[in-house]
Order: C-alpha cells, then sequence, then structure tokens
C-alpha cells in the first residue's frame, strides 16, 4: 500500500479553495498577553459555528520565551493536533525564521512590517502589517501599548480569512466579563487593522472561513475547569493543593466557581481550600479529611506525585477515600513542566512500596473530566480506597468544544458508611463489626467516621500490619488474609469503573487501543487510515485495573496497536502483564515527542508496520 | 467514681503498652486518660493522631473509644489538619515524638502552628530514636555521648521555641515525671482553642537515661524547675480575683486565665522573671535555659486564641462531614446556567 492521507496543502495545490479546514499557528513572547487574542480569535470561529480546537505551546517562565498557540478549524470536527500548519502568524521575532521554515509549500505569513526581515522563502505568502503604526494611531496609553499590539493580528487575521467583526467584538465581550472599556481598546486596534488589511493587502491565499452550523449547543472549556466543576458536583468538601504546573487551573476552577458550593444563609462555603507547603502535606489532609467523613481531592502534576508515595501507600493499606488528580507532564524528574504526556500511568498504578496498586480513571475528553470528576468520589467511596484521576496537559490546559456536561445520573453514594443507628443494626445482625472484615464477599468492610455517637464505633487506622478488627497484628495468617482481600477488592474494580468505548467491527482484524486525550487523533487517524484501504475497529481505555473486554478485543485481533503518548509504552506493558497469553498481537506505538499526539503520526505509524506486513 | 458521663477512669483506657517498661511515655498516656475522665470528655468526639515511632503507637494505649490514626512519620500533622476541617466538632489529641516532630516533620510542625490547627499537640521528646536503638535525634544536647553513636556536635533545636516563634497560642514544657503537671497542661491545652504545644521531656529508659544526660529520668527529678504551680478550674469555676493585666504579674501572685470553653487556669508565679502572656518574656526565658542548661517547666506562652484553621478558610459551621446531599451538590439548574455561560 503506498497510499498517503492527502494534505490541505496538496488540495491547495490543485488551486482550490480551502474553507474551514486549515490550522494557525500564532508566534509569539510569552507573557505578551497573546493569550487573550488567541481566545478571541477561537471563540469567534465557535461563533461563527465551525468546529474549532486550540493548542498552547507554552515555555516554563513569565516572560520573554517564545510561545506558540495553533488554532485549528475543521468543517469535519476534528480537534486533534494537526502536524502540518498552514498559517504563521510571526509575531516573535526570535523564532521567526524557523516559524517560517515550517511551513508547507504554499503556507501563509503574517509578520509586522516594523521588522527588518528578508523573504526567506518564494513558496509561501507573506502578509505584512504595520504593527507600531497602527498601535500609534489607535491612540493606546503606553502602559497597554505592548500587550495591545496583538490585536493587530486578530485584525489581520479577521481581514484576511473572513472573519465578521461584529463577532470578534462579542469573543472581546465574552473575553473581558462584558465590560465595556477594555473590549472597546482592544477592538478599536482590531478594527485598524482589520480596515489597514482591507484597504492595503491583496489576497493571495486559497484560505478561508465561512460560517457553519456545526456548534450549536455545544461548549468551549478547559480539562482542568471541568474536573473542577465535576468535583463541585460531586460534593467535594476538601480539597488540598500546591501549585504545580499543569494542575494549577484544577484548583483555581474550584476557587472560580466556589459560588456554587457557597450556603445562601451565611455565604460560607462548603468546601474547604487548603494550601499545603508541599505535596507530602497535601495528600495528607486529604488523607485525613476522607477519613474524618470529607469527600476530599488535590490536583498535582509528576513531582508532586512522587512526593506523595508514601502516603498513597498508607491510604490503600488503611483503606481510605480521596481523590487525586494527575494532570501529566513531561517526566523524568523536573522534565518538561509545560509539554504533555501520559508518562505516569506505571507508576501511579502501583503508586507506593510494597504490594499496592491503585485504581486509575482515564477522561479522554473534558465532558469525561467532569463526569469522572464527580464519580471519582463515588468510586473512591464505595472502594475505599484512593482514586486517581490520570488526565493532562493537552486535555487539562487547552480549550475543547463539547457537548454540555450531564447533571449526575445518581444520587450521592457514600458506599459502606455506617452511622450510629446502621451500626447498632449492623452488630445486631452480624454479631459484630470488624472495620476490615469482608461480610459481603467483594472485599469492601464497613467504616465509621470519627464523631460517631456508639460506643463500638472507634477503630484504629494504621498504615503497621493489622488483622480484620483493626487491631496491631505482626502474624503472617493475617497478613496474607488481608492483602488477599485487597487484591480481591481491586481486581474488582474492574466490572465497577468505566468500561472502555469499544468501535468493533469482527470483519474487521486490526484494533487500535489507546486512551486519554489521543482519542481525536485516533479518531481522524482512523478515518485517514480507513481511507487509505486499512480498516480498524478502536478501543478506548478509561480505567485501571483493565475491563475484561481488553483482553477479549485483543485476542480477537490479528493484530492491536496500543496508540499513547509516553516514551515507554507504559500501558503496553500493564496489558503484556495482565494479557499474558498473548505474545503476537500486540505493537506498541509510544509517541512522547513532548506534544499533543497528531493524526498523521497515527497514520504514519501504522501504515509503516502494516506495509512490512503486506510485504511479508 | 463515675464522671459525669457516668465512666469511670477505666473506661478511658487504650490497649496494653508494648513500650519498655517504665517508659516516659506511658506516664503521659496515663495522664491523658486521667485528663479525659476528669473533663467527662465523650470520647465519641476525640480523634487521637500521631506519626510513627515509640511516641505515635501511645494513642493506641488510651481512649480506646476514640477513632485513632497513626499516620505516617513526621506527617501526623498534614491528617490532623484534614481531619479537623472535615470535621471542625473533633476534639484533636495528637501524640509524636523529636524525631517525628523535630526532625522528618519539622515543615509540618510549623506549617500546622502557622494554619492555627485546633488540637492538642504532645511531643513526648526523649531526644533519641528509641524504634532504631538510639540514634540522636534533632533536640539531642550538643555535647551529649550516647553508646553506638558517640558524640553529638550539634544544637539541640527547642521545640517550644519553634512553637512561639512559628505562631503557636498555647505552649508549655512539662516532664514525664511530673505527673500532676503534665495532667493540669493537657486539662488546659484541651480547653484553649487553637494549636497547644506540649513538649514533654520523657525518658527513654532503654537508650537515653544516662543520669547525666539531660533526658534522663534522675535529671528531670533533680532538676526541673517549675515556672509557676498550676491549677486547672473546670466550667462553671467563678474566679475569685480580677484578672490581672501583663506587668503586674508579681512574684508569688496569681493569674487566672479564662480558656476557650469557660474553663479557668490559675497560675501562681514562683521564683522566676518570665510572664507567661508576654511573647518577648516567654522566648526570652526559654533562650535564659538554654544558655544557662536551666530545665524549666510550665506554661511558657499563652495569648488570646486566634480564628482556628476553618475559620480562616471561611467554611461553614456544620461539620462538612455532615453535610446533606442538597448542600453538597449544585441543582440541575445551576448546572444548565453553567453550561450556557461556556456557550
Amino acid at each position: 500500500m503506498a497510499v498517503e492521507a492527502q494534505t490541505n496543502v496538496q488540495m491547495q495545490a490543485a488551486n482550490k479553495p480551502v474553507v474551514n479546514d486549515f490550522a494557525l499557528m500564532v508566534a509569539t513572547k510569552n507573557g505578551s498577553g497573546s493569550q487573550t487574542s488567541n481566545a478571541v480569535i477561537i471563540r469567534s470561529l465557535f461563533r461563527m459555528g465551525i468546529p474549532v480546537s486550540g493548542k498552547n505551546l507554552f515555555p516554563s517562565n513569565i516572560k520573554g520565551l517564545p510561545t506558540w498557540y495553533t488554532i485549528r478549524a475543521s468543517k469535519d470536527g476534528y480537534v486533534a493536533r494537526k502536524s502540518v500548519i498552514e498559517v504563521a502568524v510571526t509575531f516573535n521575532q526570535d523564532t521567526a525564521a524557523e516559524d517560517i521554515a515550517n511551513l508547507p509549500p504554499g503556507g501563509v505569513v503574517i509578520i509586522p512590517s516594523d521588522w527588518k526581515w528578508g523573504k526567506s522563502r518564494a513558496d509561501v505568502v507573506y502578509y505584512e502589517v504595520p504593527v507600531k503604526e497602527l498601535v500609534t494611531q489607535a491612540q493606546i496609553p503606553t502602559d497597554f501599548r505592548d500587550r495591545i499590539s496583538n490585536m493587530v493580528y486578530v485584525g489581520a487575521v479577521a481581514a484576511l480569512f473572513d472573519i465578521p467583526m461584529d463577532i470578534i467584538r462579542r469573543a472581546l465581550l465574552d473575553q473581558f466579563n462584558n465590560k465595556e472599556k477594555p473590549t472597546q481598546m482592544n477592538f478599536g486596534v482590531a478594527e485598524l487593522a482589520y480596515q489597514w488589511m482591507k484597504a492595503n493587502t491583496v489576497k493571495s491565499d486559497p484560505f478561508r472561513f465561512e460560517p457553519m452550523n456545526a456548534t450549536a449547543g455545544k461548549i468551549l472549556i478547559e480539562g482542568n475547569e471541568s474536573a473542577a466543576l465535576g468535583s463541585l458536583f460531586g460534593g467535594l468538601t476538601v480539597v488540598a493543593w500546591y501549585p504545580i504546573t499543569p494542575s494549577t487551573s484544577v484548583v483555581d476552577g474550584v476557587l472560580e466557581n466556589l459560588s456554587l458550593r457557597r450556603d445562601p444563609e451565611t455565604g460560607k462555603s462548603t468546601v474547604a481550600i487548603a494550601q499545603a507547603e508541599d505535596e507530602l502535606s497535601a495528600i495528607g489532609m486529604i488523607i485525613g479529611a476522607g477519613w474524618a467523613g470529607a469527600r476530599s481531592m488535590t490536583a498535582t502534576s509528576g513531582p508532586g506525585l512522587s512526593l506523595m508515595a508514601e502516603f498513597a501507600g498508607l491510604a490503600y493499606y488503611a483503606e481510605i477515600p480521596c481523590v487525586i488528580w494527575d494532570i501529566t507532564r513531561m517526566g523524568p524528574s523536573t522534565g518538561l513542566p509545560t509539554r504533555t504526556s501520559q508518562g505516569d500511568i506505571l507508576f501511579t498504578h502501583f503508586l507506593s512500596h510494597g504490594d499496592t496498586r491503585h485504581p486509575i480513571l482515564l477522561p479522554g475528553s473534558v465532558k469525561e473530566c467532569f463526569e469522572f470528576g464527580w464519580r471519582a468520589f463515588e468510586y473512591s467511596d464505595q472502594l475505599q480506597t484512593p482514586i486517581f484521576v490520570l488526565s493532562d496537559l493537552d486535555l487539562g490546559m487547552n480549550l475543547w468544544m463539547s457537548d454540555p456536561f450531564d447533571y449526575p445520573d445518581q444520587p450521592i453514594n457514600r458506599g459502606k458508611l455506617l452511622n450510629a443507628e446502621q451500626l447498632s443494626a449492623f452488630i445486631s445482625e452480624k454479631g459484630d463489626w470488624g472495620r476490615y472484615k469482608d461480610y459481603d464477599g467483594d472485599g469492601v468492610g464497613y467504616r465509621t467516621i470519627p464523631g460517631t455517637n456508639h460506643p463500638r464505633a472507634a477503630y484504629f487506622t494504621r498504615g503497621t500490619g493489622h488483622n480484620e478488627m483493626a487491631v496491631y497484628s505482626e502474624r503472617g495468617d493475617d497478613w496474607v488474609k488481608n492483602m488477599t482481600r485487597l487484591r480481591f477488592k481491586i481486581d474488582s474494580a474492574r466490572a465497577l469503573l468505566p468500561q472502555p468505548v469499544i468501535d468493533h467491527d469482527p470483519a474487521k482484524k486490526i484494533g487500535i487501543i489507546s486512551y486519554g486525550s489521543n482519542d481525536p487523533a485516533i479518531v481522524e487517524g482512523r478515518d485517514q487510515l480507513a481511507a487509505a484501504g486499512v480498516q480498524t475497529n478502536y478501543l478506548r481505555i478509561r480505567a485501571l485495573p483493565l475491563a475484561e473486554s481488553v483482553r477479549e478485543f485483543v485476542l480477537s485481533h490479528d493484530r492491536v496497536y496500543l496508540i499513547e503518548n509516553n516514551f515507554d509504552g507504559q500501558m503496553a506493558q500493564i496489558l503484556r502483564m495482565e494479557i499474558a497469553e498473548d505474545t503476537r498481537h500486540m505493537v506498541s506505538l509510544p509517541c512522547g515527542d513532548t506534544l499533543p499526539m497528531s493524526a498523521q503520526w497515527v497514520f504514519d505509524q501504522i501504515m509503516a508496520v502494516e506495509k512490512q506486513a503486506t510485504r511479508e | 467514681m463515675p464522671n459525669e458521663l457516668g465512666l469511670e477512669r477505666q473506661d478511658y483506657r487504650g490497649a496494653t503498652s508494648t513500650l519498655c517498661p517504665g517508659c516516659g511515655h506511658d506516664s503521659i498516656s496515663n495522664q491523658i486518660i486521667s485528663a479525659a475522665y476528669d473533663l467527662s470528655l465523650p470520647m465519641y468526639r476525640v480523634i487521637k493522631l500521631s506519626g510513627i515511632g515509640c511516641s505515635s503507637k501511645t494513642p493506641a494505649y488510651f481512649l480506646k473509644g476514640s477513632h485513632g490514626f497513626n499516620a505516617v512519620h513526621g506527617r501526623m500533622p498534614s491528617v490532623a489538619t484534614g481531619a479537623t476541617l472535615a470535621n471542625n466538632d473533633l476534639v484533636a489529641v495528637a501524640v509524636s515524638g523529636d524525631g517525628d516532630t523535630g526532625s522528618i516533620g519539622f515543615g509540618q510542625f510549623k506549617h500546622l502552628i502557622r494554619r492555627n490547627v485546633p488540637l492538642v499537640y504532645i511531643i513526648e521528646n526523649n531526644g533519641v530514636y528509641g524504634l532504631t536503638k538510639g540514634q540522636f535525634s534533632a533536640t539531642s544536647d550538643e555535647g551529649q555521648e550516647l553508646k553506638y553513636y558517640g558524640r553529638n556536635e550539634l544544637p539541640a533545636i527547642d521545640l517550644c521555641l519553634e512553637a512561639i516563634i512559628g505562631g503557636a497560642t498555647f505552649v508549655a514544657r512539662s516532664f514525664s515525671g511530673d505527673a500532676k503537671q503534665v495532667q493540669t497542661l493537657i486539662k488546659a491545652a484541651i480547653s484553649h482553642r487553637g494549636t497547644a504545644v506540649i513538649d514533654i521531656i520523657s525518658p527513654c529508659v532503654t537508650f537515653n537515661n544516662d543520669p547525666k544526660g539531660n533526658k534522663s529520668y534522675d535529671y528531670g527529678k533533680k532538676n526541673e524547675i517549675a515556672l509557676h504551680e498550676i491549677d486547672y478550674m473546670p466550667k462553671g469555676y467563678v474566679p475569685e480575683r480580677e484578672e490581672i493585666t501583663v506587668g503586674d504579674y508579681e512574684e508569688g501572685s496569681t493569674v487566672e486565665v479564662q480558656m476557650h470553653d469557660g474553663s479557668y487556669i490559675a497560675l501562681k508565679k514562683l521564683s522566676h522573671d518570665h510572664d507567661p502572656r508576654n511573647r518577648a518574656s516567654a522566648i526570652a526565658t526559654l533562650e535564659k535555659a538554654q544558655t544557662e542548661q536551666l530545665f524549666l517547666t510550665g506554661l511558657i506562652y499563652y495569648e488570646e486564641p486566634r480564628p482556628v484553621y476553618g475559620e480562616t478558610l471561611g467554611i461553614v459551621n456544620t461539620p462538612l462531614a455532615h453535610l446533606p446531599e442538597e448542600k453538597l451538590r449544585p441543582s440541575q439548574d445551576a448546572l444548565a446556567t453553567l453550561m450556557q455561560s461556556y456557550m
């Protein structure tokens, strides 16, 4: 097979107009205020009804280092990162040469005419904009000039690619919470740039936006804020955290939406938000809170998770509910704090010393960030164990289009939690109550919380060896019995936790397995593969330990590609461990190149193996 | 004799101690039991917290009717912080050691105090690591010698000084051999609102009880100098004297301080130039004790309670752990409105 995915640049070469199907990259300096301009472009396209996605590629820095923001419009609704970017807004002199070099033939450059530069390429279209002149003309106060100069490219993009200025204005109002003054100041500059472009530029590229009706009823939101909202609707009562990129906006999201959880009479909050001195303390606080009956949560990233390891083992062994969000970034070590990764899977699954194994939820969309946000508390209470939710920087910190979130479809269920009255009834029915005794054959005991006014409610929680009556024990048989029950409990979670999303046609013999934020790249990649004659099935894992259907999926295909965004193929290792009888089906395709996955990568990787297999 | 709850003293006991016979920690556990019994403390409202070490084992040995949590080494303060945020109606009694507090948990200790988490923080300070068989701790005195580890060349950390500097509003030092003072301080600490730190020198009979060492039983017995005679009067007590203001606290005079729960403590001043309500004076007293190698005990520092952590965070008065579903989950309409704002 020698069929390649057709790129838009090739379409353009055939001289067709390219409508609502290209990507635009804005290169600026970090801290220059370009976030507002980029958000305005995204929101405008969204308001035009065009499926859109944004990816922020930013440095670990406050001001000055280069930052890139890519905006993709896709009439077909694809929202993965696009590997080929057709339009470059080069507003950072430090990177302009490289940014231009990366364009495909036929690409477009929007560049300030204030700079001294030479046209390095003959096969791209250049549009120059007099940024300084326009900002001066707009009579912007000196203090605001640098930031507002980014509005020049908003106006230029609107003029070149047909975004109506009234829509830009509405997006600005949204951005500034309907405040007229900043909206007008920004709009003034954008409007001047728009008029200048219309008057002084002859359009000579094929790219254009056109209104559609594909975003009606949809929302635009980041994954971390979705996680925060899900937690707030899930009955979160104690958050403890230590700031770390890229997880910080999870707790920011809780803070920003705290009005949802204010007591109307007193104005006080039903959520305690404790900023801890480090992640050791953050997890200690949520474990103490979970033990005492709160629904508690922390959000962190790799280095924080490393610090939490010992406490995670305690919560696992002492069976204390709590929820830990890991918004994964590139490791090992400090790694790349502002680049996305799925590299914490193995470490988190077995976090802590000894025989420890944690359930993990793997949201693949902002909608699932919300849903798993509240469900994590349900699972944690029902299993009496920490639940880890592994999102990543791409899902967490970028804007995603989504259907509105669904209200929780079941009431809050605290699991096997006995109050004083229930404890009395329990003891008269069962004859005794042992905190770690398996009365129901499901591996989950009954717990009480401090403050339960019953003479037999108290028990001693410890990370040391204990028997089923929660009494200290160094006996081997007590240890084995307890660990056997714990293993059974976690194994049973396979059926309780979110099941994989499966698209399986038995006639197709090639399967793809992936998880998390790779979903958009897989969806698009499959379409490209199908167009090239490679028909695939798809299973998206949504939790660990693995559901039974993962095994069935692997064994029922001739070849299964496990696609993930880390370096070592960590999920593939878990599958190999759990599905030991499979020795020939699985091909591990880890990406781990610091970027959100692209459909092109998926296509290229699978095609390479398929070509080889066909030759054989 | 049964207390107000109809409980006997023995009802407040816990499991049998597994510490070495004669361990100072066991006498502290006994005073916790006595204090709780005397105060008619309902055990279901008490939580017992600890880290790791000999001292941290003791919560299993008192108040069997209370939930206990033996956490990880040095990080009990964070667990206590979370637990008291989840339920502000709990009475938290924490036990730690000098390794747990002064070394691995030093940061958590300071931050707990800074936040003013409401709990009694008892340090059973023996200046040695017992469970790992006799290493120096951060409170071991400079120049001290131990059998296997030779001479300690580093200065000791004074945990009371650290507590005062950290912002604690109740800071005391005692000696496990001084049962009455230990018990009275524990009662006062339970009645206090905020972090109450009691650093109790508690000899390790196995690894650090050489009469020459200043954490030994003999040394304590011979050298303890009480700053005052301290008495505790439970809620309902009517003070005999008017409260005396700072500066009027002369030798031999008595200060009565009303605690948060309505009880009183009376401090009859002995022969030392120390006023527990004056931060500078308290710090000077500790500095002097360090320089002159004095084993001063008593309530070293006390100030009017400041807001506890849950109040600082602005949470509702109802314990968060007891909130009903309608307070925990916003309405369907709230979600619909919210979704509209993202469109």
